[in-house]
């Protein structure tokens, strides 16, 4: 099989694209490496010679748990409010089709699409002053919720689709079902792989973002992102190295998720569909 | 009319959108207009040269970042669409694929780990008796922390893009008696084209907006997202912090917006910024 398409890259090409290949695998895995190891390194000055120890961990659990504990919370409430309001959105689009509906999807992407930055002070000028909301946790789910609902709305969206749901829909409003039944037991249950990735998506880039919470947080309500860029200025390597691979594990489960939802769906070669974060 | 009795269901989600971001951007937009000085701040913005060093460094930063990355990328695209099953592909893949979930912080200290004070290459070069090599905290850093970022997105789009090339056209080509650089620029690159620009246009944006890990390399670098930070932490200068957040958004959206329409609706999808 592989013969007859490798023939049309010559011998120095595929030599070459390897190189490339390792080369760029290397600057990605390399850093990832040095950091799993540096978290459980007595010393990572010293090297691996110095002894291994969950040291660092521990003192990660006790400086800084309560921010992993508020990163879940944030997530699952992002993750609850972005269902409610962007599943049905996505039904209104599917419906609808056409310009309008393209215009829409592009106004809610606009929180993606402008920096974090802009988001979060035009949150912050707007809303700041409004009772206790700028202490409060709510504050930073609010910033999540704009920028993960295009997400939801795409992923549902892509599904309701793909399965003609309107023609079903048609047929079951003639049998005389109303709109919210037909919307909880016909559209929501077809629509439920999209849902599913779309809620994936939603807690990868919940639990990892920075930009707007970085504005939006208060001493009080720190998240782990918030957390690791604290640890990464005033903490020693060691710590901050544990600190990130705490993370990593936390965002595992939501990556092998995605992964074996992209596999059920698509051709086993094709590039893996990976949890992803959208901004730097 | 198919949407008879589902508007309402409209209703949360535009509620939301309207009081949690338009009206906000709306007002942060107004906020540029201010008057600082008796001239407003969107004024002070185009006409102060520091603001304009910073945009510089930005764009041409972001726009380096781009173009490094998708001369990589292409190479690795067309690699991995040629050669669909050679032993470690599905680990080439998947390690290529897992970074796509770290956050800029993260990216940052990565960039750290690899060229900081205690970092991979600096310790290689004192191992070896060479002066240690620091790198990461400036221009330098950022710049890796941009390529980091944005390799696997652009490896990604770029190998789905190659993989649609069809293969007998290739073969034509060789037939015919063209060499493998002709095949790649007359066949190879205009098919690629779209793709290529898709991933410049994300890394671009995603690099213009990139504040995470300039944050954690550095408080000093000078460039865009910093200098809006810093003027409304720091001088609480509001109306400054308004307008150049509402000129680095509307830049950066015109670009994903144009590589957009040059690319066809590919590029949302594959690059998913």
């Amino acid at each position: 099989m592989s013969a007859p398409r490798a023939a049309t890259q010559s011998r120095w090409d595929s030599r070459l694209g390897l190189v490339i290949t390792l080369l760029v695998v290397a600057f990605l895995i390399v850093p990832v490496i040095f950091s799993l190891l540096a978290g459980v390194t007595q010393n990572y000055f010293v090297g691996l010679k110095s002894g291994l120890t969950l040291r660092w961990i521990a003192e990660v659990w006790a400086l800084y748990a309560d921010t992993l504990w508020r990163t879940l919370i944030v997530a699952l409430s992002t993750l609850a409010i972005v269902t409610l309001v962007g599943v049905p959105l996505a039904w209104i689009l599917t419906l609808m089709r056409g310009r309008l509906a393209r215009a829409i999807e592009e106004l809610i992407t606009l929180p993606v699409a402008v920096p974090g930055l802009a988001t979060a002070l035009a949150l912050i000028v707007s809303w700041g002053t409004v009772g206790g909301l700028r202490a409060s946790t709510a504050f930073i789910v609010i910033g999540h919720v704009l920028f993960t609902l295009p997400f939801m709305v795409r992923a549902a969206g892509a599904t309701m689709q793909g399965r003609d749901l309107p023609a079903l829909d048609q047929a079951a409003a003639t049998l005389g079902a109303r709109p919210i039944v037909r919307f909880l037991t016909l559209i929501v249950p077809n629509a439920a792989p999209g849902i599913v990735s779309g809620a994936l998506t939603v807690l990868t880039l919940s639990i990892g973002e920075f930009n707007l919470t970085w504005l939006l947080h208060t001493p009080l309500t720190k998240t782990l992102p918030v957390g690791l860029a604290d640890s990464y200025a005033s903490m020693r390597l060691e710590i901050a190295s544990a600190y990130t691979l705490i993370f990593l594990v936390l965002l595992m489960p939501l990556l092998i998720g995605l992964q074996w939802l992209g596999a059920r769906g698509s051709r086993a070669n094709t590039f893996p569909s990976a949890p992803r974060a959208t901004s730097l | 009319m198919r949407l008879r009795g589902w508007r309402w269901f409209a209703a949360p989600a535009a509620a939301l959108f309207t009081a949690f971001w338009l009206l906000p951007m709306v007002k942060l937009a107004t906020l540029g207009a201010h008057e600082i000085d008796g001239r407003a701040a969107y004024m002070h913005v185009l006409t102060d040269l520091r603001y304009w060093r910073s945009l510089f460094n930005t764009v041409g930063l972001s726009l380096g970042a781009s173009l490094l990355t998708v001369i990589l990328a292409v190479p690795v695209g067309r690699f991995l669409a040629r050669h669909p099953h050679f032993p470690g592909r599905r680990l080439v893949m998947g390690l290529i694929a897992f970074p796509l979930a770290f956050p800029g912080v993260v990216v940052g200290f990565l960039i750290i780990l690899l060229g900081g004070r205690q970092g991979v290459v600096g310790q290689a070069a004192r191992a070896v008796g060479a002066e240690p090599i620091v790198f990461a905290y400036g221009m330098a850093g950022l710049f890796l922390g941009y390529l980091y970022f944005s390799l696997p997105r652009a490896v990604g789009v770029l190998t789905a893009a190659a993989e649609g090339i069809d293969s007998s056209l290739l073969e034509a080509g060789q037939t015919l008696g063209a060499g493998p650089w002709r095949r790649f620029m007359d066949i190879e690159l205009p098919a690629l084209a779209p793709a290529v620009t898709a991933a410049g246009a994300m890394c671009f944006a995603t690099s213009m907006g990139a504040f995470g890990t300039v944050f954690t390399l550095g408080t000093q670098i000078d460039v865009l997202p910093m200098t809006i930070y810093n003027e409304f932490t720091n001088y609480a200068n509001i109306p400054v912090a308004a307008a150049l957040s509402i000129v680095l958004g509307a830049v950066t959206w015109a670009v994903l917006y144009g590589a957009q329409a040059i690319a066809g609706r590919g590029a949302r999808a594959g690059g998913g910024a």
